[in-house]
């Protein structure tokens, strides 16, 4: 974060800050830490930890539930998933194509409408906590309430979407859940729906942080309202802005639930992203080997995404 | 208030954005307590006339294949019981390592930091093996524990007990009181609010999971109710009331909790962009 620079700090504030003790401050045995540490470890270690190398391990062998034997196949599952003649290749894809489309149209929207929000909400006005509450609210339901929810509204023919459609004069009969594009608009829109207020609150902390005298200043040096917003908000939101694109990008890229419980992957399977897929691959057709390599193949994708992120918002520090 | 008239365009855009948020949400209340034949008219009717306990009577039908009172039963269970595992774990863990000097350290700080950059839903097939070896499938335990290895619990409450003033806690120490005991009676008191969001927010992690559920949970009485709703779905297709209704139990103890609990649930989220 861009904190602003002041006087060094003395020999007693230092040692505050310092997440260590100095060594002659540690109060405890030997075992104490361990011990506190242990009960989560436990978890993290057979839940975080092994699941992890048992993914890699399992992506390089030919592993079937079913089957006694399981061969080790070296790197065979990840080249299934690059040539065009293998069993996988068309739906791997596929599967890509739809996650790809999906968190392309949704993440613009879930990183610009929840900072307009914000900016609504980043005064003081009588009703600002219920209002943040209200935005906020659709996200404490999970995707299965606002999946079965969604799947009603967007009915073609009982539908209260196509209704509202109807009463404004728009065409009454769009099939949103069952033909492309409308079933990725519907994707997206409940999705928008459904996250936005939780990057809204986000962003509304972010601005809370950016100091008032940085306002004032401007104000004096008789900045518009959009150069403030220029100048001050946005480089102000950077650090803020940056977890936003990357967590949204990384949740966009997970979607399952809305694509599972909406569309049913329809039409065909154009709607079913790569979690769904590697589930299904994984646990109905028992292929956990290949479903392995696509989940660490997923992966290294979204580490170079998330790099290339963080490169993009250095350069525009510099 | 400086000038109520200039407020006016304000309100104006708050309150139809909030209307874009609830509608959907009173639609859903309001089909769930529709007759079958009320919720098949198109155009629908906006008021259910009459009210009708057809959805719910449908949803709780006794000895029916669809335990619905079950899954509630069991969801409560999990998502309390994983709750407070959370902030077992998280609470020990997130103290040694904000508090206490010992060999390694950085190296646990830096795998549990590692993970975070690991996507969830990648884990699910190796997790699945895992919960297998230890036949747990189809167990409560499969879906308390395994979600209760995440990463956030343990940033949250180091940051907040980094934000404690020591002196309290070597007050304490000079009085002849234990590292335990330091946690217990000082510093898990002065965490009251940062322990309350964490518990709320790992209460509705929990209670609104689907993916996991569904996949590690097959028998009819074992499942969550989320697990219970995608059923649903297909049980019932077009009889909206009763998937509405479904919709509407398990919406109902997430936006109470959400209610009671606003400020702690607005607190952590607000934090967890801060401190990325």
């Amino acid at each position: 974060m861009a904190a602003p620079t002041v006087a060094e700090p003395t020999v007693t504030e230092a040692a505050r800050v310092d997440a260590s003790p100095p060594a002659a401050r540690v109060m405890h045995g030997r075992a104490t830490p361990y011990l506190f540490l242990l009960p989560y470890l436990l978890i993290f270690g057979v839940f975080g930890l092994l699941p992890i190398a048992l993914g890699v391990w399992l992506s390089l062998h030919q592993w079937d539930f079913q089957l006694p034997n399981k061969p080790f196949v070296g790197l065979d599952n990840y080249a299934d998933l690059f040539s065009a003649d293998s069993l996988v290749y068309g739906d791997w894809w596929e599967s890509v194509r739809a996650t790809a489309t999906f968190t392309v149209a949704s993440v613009p929207l879930l990183v610009v409408l929840p900072l307009g929000m914000a900016l609504l909400l980043n005064r003081s006005f009588p009703g600002r906590t219920f209002f943040r509450a209200i935005y906020f609210a659709p996200y404490v339901l999970g995707v299965a309430v606002i999946g079965l929810l969604w799947r009603f509204l967007l009915d073609a023919n009982l539908g209260f979407v196509n209704h509202l459609l109807g009463l404004v004069g728009l065409p009454s009969d769009t099939p949103w859940v069952t033909a492309t594009p409308w079933a990725w608009v519907s994707l997206v829109g409940v999705t928008v729906w459904w996250t936005c207020g939780f990057n809204a609150v986000i962003y509304l902390a972010g601005l809370q942080d950016i100091p008032a005298e940085l306002y004032e200043a401007a104000t004096m040096d008789g900045a518009s309202t959009w150069d403030k917003f220029r100048n001050v908000t946005l480089p102000g939101l950077r650090p803020v802005l940056l977890f936003v694109v990357t967590t949204t990008i990384l949740a966009s890229a997970n979607m399952f639930g809305q694509s599972y419980l909406i569309t049913q992957g329809a039409p065909g399977n154009e709607t079913r992203t790569v979690v769904s897929y590697i589930v299904e691959r994984g646990l109905a057709q028992n292929d956990a080997g290949r479903a392995a390599a696509m989940s660490i193949t997923l992966t290294l994708m979204l580490v170079v995404v998330s790099v290339a992120n963080f490169r993009i918002f250095r350069y525009q520090e510099d | 208030m400086r000038n109520a008239r200039s407020q006016i365009p304000r309100y104006l855009v708050l309150v139809v954005l909030a209307a874009v948020f609830v509608v959907p949400l009173v639609w859903m209340v309001l089909t769930s307590v529709k007759s079958y034949s009320a919720a098949q008219q198109s155009p629908p009717s906006w008021l259910p006339d009459p009210v009708s306990t057809y959805g719910y009577d449908r949803l709780f039908q006794p000895g029916s294949q669809n335990p619905v009172l079950l899954w509630f039963v069991n969801s409560m269970a999990a998502a309390t019981l994983h709750a407070a595992l959370v902030l077992v774990t998280a609470s020990t863990a997130a103290y040694a390592l904000a508090r206490m000097r010992f060999a390694g350290r950085r190296l646990v700080f830096a795998m549990i930091v590692a993970t975070l950059f690991v996507p969830p839903a990648t884990l699910i097939i190796p997790n699945f093996l895992v919960a297998d070896t230890l036949d747990w499938l189809d167990t409560l335990a499969v879906v308390v524990v395994p979600s209760a290895a995440s990463a956030f619990g343990v940033f949250f409450l180091r940051q907040f007990f980094l934000t404690l003033p020591r002196e309290l806690e070597e007050a304490a120490i000079l009085d002849g009181a234990n590292q335990w005991q330091v946690f217990l009676r000082v510093v898990l008191p002065l965490s009251k609010p940062a322990l309350a969001t964490l518990t709320v927010l790992s209460f509705l992690s929990n209670w609104n999971d689907f993916l996991w559920p569904i996949y590690v949970l097959f028998s009819a009485d074992r499942l969550t109710l989320p697990a219970g709703l995608g059923l649903l779905q297909g049980v019932y297709i077009a009889d909206y009331p009763v998937i509405m209704a479904g919709a509407v139990l398990a919406s109902v103890p997430a936006l109470v909790l959400f209610v009671l609990a606003q400020r702690y649930v607005i607190e952590g989220v607000s934090r967890s962009g801060l401190k990325g």
